[in-house]
């Protein structure tokens, strides 16, 4: 086994050998290293040539056409692009858009600056297992809401939303509706053909691809009109100027085939770890599942270990790569929000981990993890006065604590 | 966030862990902090009839930080009086382990945990 343990393929994923591999032919003088959109040579010819094949794999993978896809650097950049930019096309339309609250900050604070611009933005609250209310999430909708923003699957928790329902919704009410699947794509099936999704935001280095690369799906039928956040050459239908990093996308292309090949198997593989893994720790006391269990993708589990301070245990499993909703991993120093709300408690989101697992991920180290985390729970219980208390049937809810 | 190598230390062999009697009339214990804030401090200190520390012992919900701050000021009490406890400052405990300033709240909890010790230990004799 190799240490330190790697369980945090949400936050991001090696690039695949044979992406890496293949991404190296793009850089240098005996590869394809022309600007793309040089028409007048062959340079310029083999370099789009490569761009369009890895548009192609993009699109397959999700059921789209490949004119659908603008490239751009990343999830952030496609929530950015997505959400201000159909705000500043449609604002005559209206200036209401709805989200929810634990979608990720490229979408909150998308939105938090269209408030400043004068929109006025709704953000629902989700069910304590993480999914959106649709009654809620009807009963949101306005006369002058032009844009809906939904993530696919929730990056904390794994939590899988219901878009198709959502996407009908929104049809039914001309109301645009964008997805943000970078945890998503290449873990779940997505058909655009289907769906009624007008733009979804990807990432590359979520799927074993490059960091540095992303798209946004833009729906050609019914059209969907953006207002460009990058101008320049005008690239990209206008929509994302700047030259094509052909390296980057070719990246993106094999990961995103690559995943269109295995996700099944790679499903399958990792239902079981994931089971092994919450097999291995549920039995232990106050241990609390953060999100709905069968909603949820098959990568990620998230767990409280009530009374137990998340950092202090992320540190204790030093021989692992883990993530935590507590505070002290944060520079706010405020708990997880997703977990907040969730309805979860503060310390129960101060206590929690995310493990995410992935394409590299082995039975034995799950079940390296499984003893450590157990020892360590319990090593760090040993040191909590809320334990004791819990131990001698206090309930520390009744106590009065001085927040500081 | 990396840590020092002292925090790691009183992190990785906290010393002085453990309970005393509350109720025992030489005992004084301060619980600081909150649940909901992600760290909570109890500070034990046993003090004998010229009024020196004799002994200290702490449990902490909290960060690496938060359970090194306690765990050195357990060692630092020690032999102390409780004047001389009463002087420690939490920029000495920040000091000592190197806390980056994101963490120095941790050293606040830990001046106060043995301020609320003394003050319950105090309030024990009067009474």
């Amino acid at each position: 086994m190799k240490f330190p343990i790697y369980l945090d393929y949400s936050a991001t994923t090696p690039v695949d050998p044979r992406v890496a591999e293949n991404m190296c032919h793009y850089l240098t003088t005996d590869g394809i290293f022309g600007n793309p959109a040089s028409s007048s040579h062959a340079f310029g010819w083999a370099a789009e040539d490569a761009v369009k094949q890895a548009r192609q794999d993009v699109a397959e993978l999700i059921n789209a056409d490949a004119r659908e896809i603008v490239w751009t650097s990343g999830a952030t950049e496609s929530d950015n692009l997505a959400i201000k930019g159909v705000a500043h096309f449609y604002h005559k339309k209206g200036k209401h858009i709805v989200t929810v609250k634990t979608e990720h900050k490229a979408v909150l604070d998308s939105c938090r600056q269209l408030e400043r611009e004068g929109y006025e933005v709704t953000y629902l609250d989700v069910q304590p297992n993480g999914l959106i209310d649709l009654d809620v999430f009807r009963a949101a909708l306005r006369k002058d809401t032009i844009l809906a923003s939904v993530m696919h699957v929730n990056n904390e928790t794994g939590v899988i939303q219901d878009i198709a329902s959502i996407g009908e919704i929104c049809r039914n009410n001309k109301i645009i509706f964008h997805v943000d699947a970078a945890q998503s794509a290449g873990k779940i099936p997505i058909d655009l053909q289907a769906l009624k999704v007008d733009l979804m935001s990807f990432s590359a280095h979520k799927i074993y691809g490059p960091k540095g690369v992303g798209a946004l799906y833009v729906r050609r039928k019914p059209r969907i009109r953006l207002e460009a956040q990058m101008h320049g050459g005008g690239h990209e239908r206008g929509m994302r100027s700047g030259t094509l990093a052909t390296h980057q996308l070719v990246g993106m292309g094999d990961a995103f085939r690559i995943a269109r090949e295995e996700m099944g198997k790679d499903n399958e593989r990792l239902m079981e770890l994931r089971g092994r893994l919450w097999e291995g720790l549920k039995d232990m006391e106050e241990v609390y599942l953060n999100g709905d269990l069968e909603q949820r993708i098959s990568g990620n589990l998230n767990i409280s270990f009530n009374y137990v301070e998340g950092e202090s245990l992320m540190m204790a499993l030093k021989n692992m790569a883990v993530s935590s909703g507590s505070a002290c991993t944060s520079a706010s120093l405020e708990p997880s929000y997703v977990l907040r709300a969730l309805g979860r408690d503060d310390e129960l989101a101060h206590s929690s981990i995310r493990f995410t697992i992935g394409r590299f991920t082995t039975a034995e180290e799950i079940d390296y993890v499984i003893e450590m985390t157990r020892e360590q729970v319990r090593r760090l219980r040993d040191l909590s006065p809320l334990w004791d208390m819990y131990k001698d049937g206090i309930d520390i809810k009744s106590i009065e604590w001085a927040a500081h | 966030m990396a840590y020092g190598e002292k925090v790691i230390d009183h992190y990785e062999h906290p010393r002085n862990v453990g309970v005393m009697d509350t109720k025992s009339s030489d005992v004084g214990t301060g619980m600081v902090g909150a649940p909901a804030c992600g760290d909570v401090m109890r500070l034990q200190i046993q003090v004998n009839d010229v009024g020196i520390i004799e002994d200290a012992k702490f449990k902490t919900y909290g960060c690496g930080s938060a359970i090194a701050s306690s765990s050195l000021l357990t060692e630092w009490v020690k032999g102390k009086t409780l004047e001389e406890a009463q002087e420690i400052k939490n920029t000495e405990i920040a000091e000592e382990l190197a806390l980056p300033p994101v963490k120095v709240h941790c050293s606040v909890l830990a001046e106060d945990a043995i301020r609320a010790a003394i003050s319950d230990y105090q309030s024990k004799q009067e009474a």
